[in-house]
This record gives structure tokens, sequence and C-alpha cells, in this order.
């Protein structure tokens, strides 16, 4: 019993063995065609079509995937591997096949300005040393760019020539030529952009992407405005946007007998907005006022002191009523005369109160 | 002939405010009339709408003067007021010198009123504020610019100026072929 049950077991385990290997080995008439760059195995055996019909057609399909699967993991197995942090990876050779372009090839870009000219001239471009020695630094430096072997803005010593005026900056006028060049470079890089794509480049100052003050936004509004076929006469405003000021020759102003009342109304506005601007509390007025009516306190505190010593002679007022003659000040001036008025009052209120 | 520009009109209300203040209200918006601003040959003028359409058939090379004269823009666009808009600026002034008769004839010859010529004046007058002058009788004479304060007015010594002088009515005959 047990010898049979032990040969049995070794049978089985055979058996086993044999399938296993089986599965890893896998015969075919005639060899895959891998592309193991692509990851790609090309199978030419003739497909066997009574098979195919005998059995159920997906399970033919699966095991044939199946075969073919694992004679290109046989062949992937085979190429140079490499241990990444605990993942076995296998490094793949240039993929063989040829792929066809996704999207089609680009067009031809049309000639610059300068290679137009270059090519009608005969002019061959020269190949250039990125770096030039410099002299004076004893190094080597960049052609163009940045720490660039001559930098004319970067000269600590410019002589000023006969003929300019003493006072001109010349270390400014160098940075600014500069500047200037930089500007329309770009200019010309966008004009030739704008060519190749045969569109339209604004005049210069506009294109810029970079920040732009107030005063060139509003340019450029203007600009786009009058860019009409009626030259922006009939444009519509935004709610609070002004009138277009006349950047032409010829001043416009408003009619001579125009609407009186609208002329009214806008010199009324302005009044308002006028003295809107002027500050409502005076400062010095204000102190000045504080000022005097600290002196009358205090004069006040000194004259009770003195009828309380030498008793009581009626209740004379000592001059102080010079008057505020002819309160004419209005407004900044009404408050402060308001002001010494009711202070005046009340000293002479207290007197009599004794 | 044309109307004033915001800038003008802006310019000239702040002169004017520095003698009557808030009171240009009053001259823009009246009551019995629309009057109305009008530039000619950089002199403004004063005017109401009836006599406006009356200028308007004088041709421009002809037209001398319309309504009062305020005055005229100078050639760097600062305005300057004349003595012929004194009819306006008296009874709305805000701030008032009163002169003594002994040196009312020295101001109407242009010279400045010293303190010794000085009878009354507004309580609570800033320094350089504008100023209308009158007569003790209270004719007005002219206008000025304070060249001190009320206060300072009190203390100071009789031979110093208080008010400087800009125009006064004796111009009508000093100057009579400049001003229109």
């Amino acid at each position: 019993m047990a010898a049979c049950s032990v040969e049995a077991l070794l049978a089985k385990a055979e058996q086993e063995e044999a399938e296993k290997l089986k599965s890893i080995s896998v015969q075919k008439e005639l060899d895959l065609e891998f592309d193991i760059g692509n990851l790609l195995a090309c199978d030419k055996n003739r497909i066997d079509l009574r098979e195919f019909r005998e059995q159920k057609k997906e399970d033919f399909l699966r095991s044939l995937a199946r075969d073919n699967t694992q004679l290109l993991i046989n062949e992937i197995w085979k190429q140079p591997t490499e241990r990444v942090q605990e993942a076995i990876v296998v490094k793949l050779p240039d993929p063989a096949t040829p792929l066809p372009r996704e999207k089609p090839p680009p067009k031809a870009k049309p000639p610059t300005k300068w290679e137009q000219f270059a090519k009608l001239k005969g002019i061959q471009k020269k190949k250039k040393t990125n770096l030039v020695w410099d002299e004076t630094a004893k190094e080597w430096k960049r052609r163009w760019g940045y720490k660039r072997a001559k930098d004319d803005t970067k000269e600590w010593l410019i002589e000023v020539p006969e003929t300019a005026d003493p006072n001109e900056d010349q270390f400014a006028k160098r940075v600014k030529a500069k500047t200037e060049r930089v500007a329309k470079n770009e200019y010309n890089r966008l004009k030739n952009i704008a060519r190749a794509q045969k569109g339209k480049v604004p005049v210069m100052g506009l294109a810029t992407s970079t920040q732009q003050s107030k005063e060139e936004l509003s340019l450029a509004v203007s600009v786009a405005k009058t860019s009409t076929a009626s030259a922006g006469r009939f444009q519509d405003r935004l709610p609070k946007e002004k009138a277009p000021k006349n950047m032409g020759k010829k001043r416009k102003f408003e009619p001579l007998i125009g609407d009186f009342s609208n002329e009214r109304h806008k010199q009324l506005e302005l009044l308002k907005l006028m003295d809107g601007k002027k500050p409502k509390l005076d400062i010095t007025k204000a102190v000045n006022k504080q000022m005097r009516e600290e002196d009358r306190e205090e004069a006040a505190a000194k004259y009770k002191k003195r009828a309380g010593k030498k008793g009581r002679k009626g209740g004379n007022m000592s001059g102080k009523g010079k008057g505020k003659g002819g309160k004419g000040g209005k407004g900044k001036g009404g408050k402060a005369g308001g002001g010494g008025g009711g202070g005046g009052g009340k000293r002479r209120g207290k007197p009599g109160k004794h | 002939m044309r109307p004033l520009t915001e800038e003008e009109t802006k310019t000239m209300f702040e002169k004017l405010s520095k003698y009557i203040g808030e009171n240009i209200k009053l001259l823009v918006d009246r009551p019995d009339g629309t009057y109305c601003f009008r530039l000619q040959n950089d002199r403004v003028y004063y005017m109401s709408e009836k006599i406006l359409k009356l200028a308007t058939n004088i041709s421009r090379d002809k037209l001398v003067s319309v309504g009062t004269c305020f005055g005229k823009f100078t050639k760097t666009t600062k305005f300057r007021l004349h003595i012929t808009a004194l009819d306006f600026l008296a009874p709305y002034a805000k701030f008032k010198v009163w002169v003594k008769p002994g040196a009312e004839q020295s101001y109407l010859y242009g010279n400045h009123v010293l303190k010794s010529g000085l009878g009354r004046i507004t309580e609570n007058t800033n320094q350089y504020q504008g100023v209308v002058v009158y007569s003790m009788a209270d004719v007005p004479l002219g206008f000025g610019v304070a060249a001190k304060s009320t206060q300072e007015c009190r203390r100071v010594d009789p031979m110093s100026i208080v008010v400087f002088h800009q125009a006064d009515v004796g111009e009508y005959i000093r100057n009579e072929d400049t001003l229109t």
C-alpha cells in the first residue's frame, strides 16, 4: 500500500514537473521574430484551421497567445538584467522596427529677412568660437552673453569726445543705446515670425509682453480704438471713460452755444470736486483757537484769584473786550469766531455769578 | 470766441475762489438768468446768454469785448484777474479790508496799503489771503492780497505793508488802452 502510494506520488510529481516544463518551453515550427526594443514578437506559423474550428475559438486563441507571450518573455529574460531597489529590471536594446509618423512633417519656414539677403549676396555662415581671449582680464570669456569679452556698458572709464555735450552722461548713453538695440532686435524677431505666419505685428512700442506703464497702455487703447473703419468715431465708451484727448494738431472745443444746463452742471461738479479737495479742518486755525481759549481760561483764573484776594470791587471786567470787530469770516473763520464768542460770553457770566 | 476747456475753467475757478471762496456757485448758477464764461483772444468774458447770442453775429476779428472781462490767460496758461471783475468780486467777497480816507488816494495810485492806512480788516484773515479793498464808505476800490494775518496786523509797526496791491479802480484811467 505505502509503496503503491509512493510510486503513485512519484509518478504524479514527475507528471507535474513535465507539465511545468511544458508550460515554459514552447514548440513551434518556425521561430518567432523578436524586436525586444518594442517588446514585439511576430509569429509567422500557419494556423491550423481544423484545430481552430474543432476547439472553441476563444480557447484556441488564448492558448496561442499564451504560447507566444511565453516565448517573448523567455526572450526578454535573455537580456542583461540589473537590480533596482528590490526589483529586477531588464535593459532593453534599441527598437529595430521603424514606426510611421504620428503627425504630418513640419512645413518649411519662410526665410527671415537676413537669410534672404544672405542668399542673395552669397554670404556663408562663418563658424565662430564661443570663447574669446580677453587681454585685460587675462581669461577666456564668452563672445556674447553674460560677462562677455567686449561689453561697452561695463567700462569704468569713458573719454568724453570733443563734440559731445560735457553735461551728458556717457555711461547712461551707452546703456540706453544697448536697450534700444535689444528692443529693435526683439521687434525684428516678431516681424519675422509674423511674416512666417502671415500675421500682423503692431507698431514699435505696442507689441511688448513686458509690464507696460499706464501711459503705454492708454496709448495702446487709443490706437486700438481708432483702428476701425470709421477711425473710432462710433466706438462705444465705458461708463466713466473720458472722451479721447485729441492727439492730432487740431484742437477741438465745445460748441459756442452748447447746452447751457450741461455746462452749468459740469462747472458745479468741478466746484464740488475742488471743495472736496480743500481740507475742512485748518490745522493752524484749530491750534490757534485752542491756544487762545487756553490763554483766556488762564487769564480768567488769574482774575478770579485777584478778585478773591482784594475782595469784590463790582464785577468790573478787565478790558479784554477789544471786540472781535466785524465778524465777516464765514466757514472756517466762523468756527473760531463762534468759539471765541462762546468763550467770551461764558467769562462774562462768571463774575456775575459771584 | 469759444467756451473754456476743463483745465482753463479749473485754473480760473481756483483764482476766483481765493477771493470769493465757495460763492462762485452764485456766479455760475444765477436765479435771474443763465450766465456763462467765454474766451476771446485769451481773455475770459462773463455774459448772459442773450448777449452771447447777439455776439455770435460779430466776426471774430471785429469782436473786441463781450459782457464783462474777468481776466486773461497769460502765455503760460496762468489766469490773471483784472479790475473789471471787481463788480462781481465785491458783493461775494469773504475777506475785506477797509482803508482810511487818507490812504485811499495812495492806494488808487497803485501803492500797497500800509498799517497806518488800515482802517478795518475782517477777523481771521490768513496771511496771503485774497482780499477786497473798500473805502470807509463801503465803496469797493480794488482787490489785493493780505500781507499779514489779522493777528499780526495788530502787533506790527505802522510803516509795514499789510495789503499787497493787485488791482484798483484807478487803473480804468491809467491802463485805459489795455483794459477791454
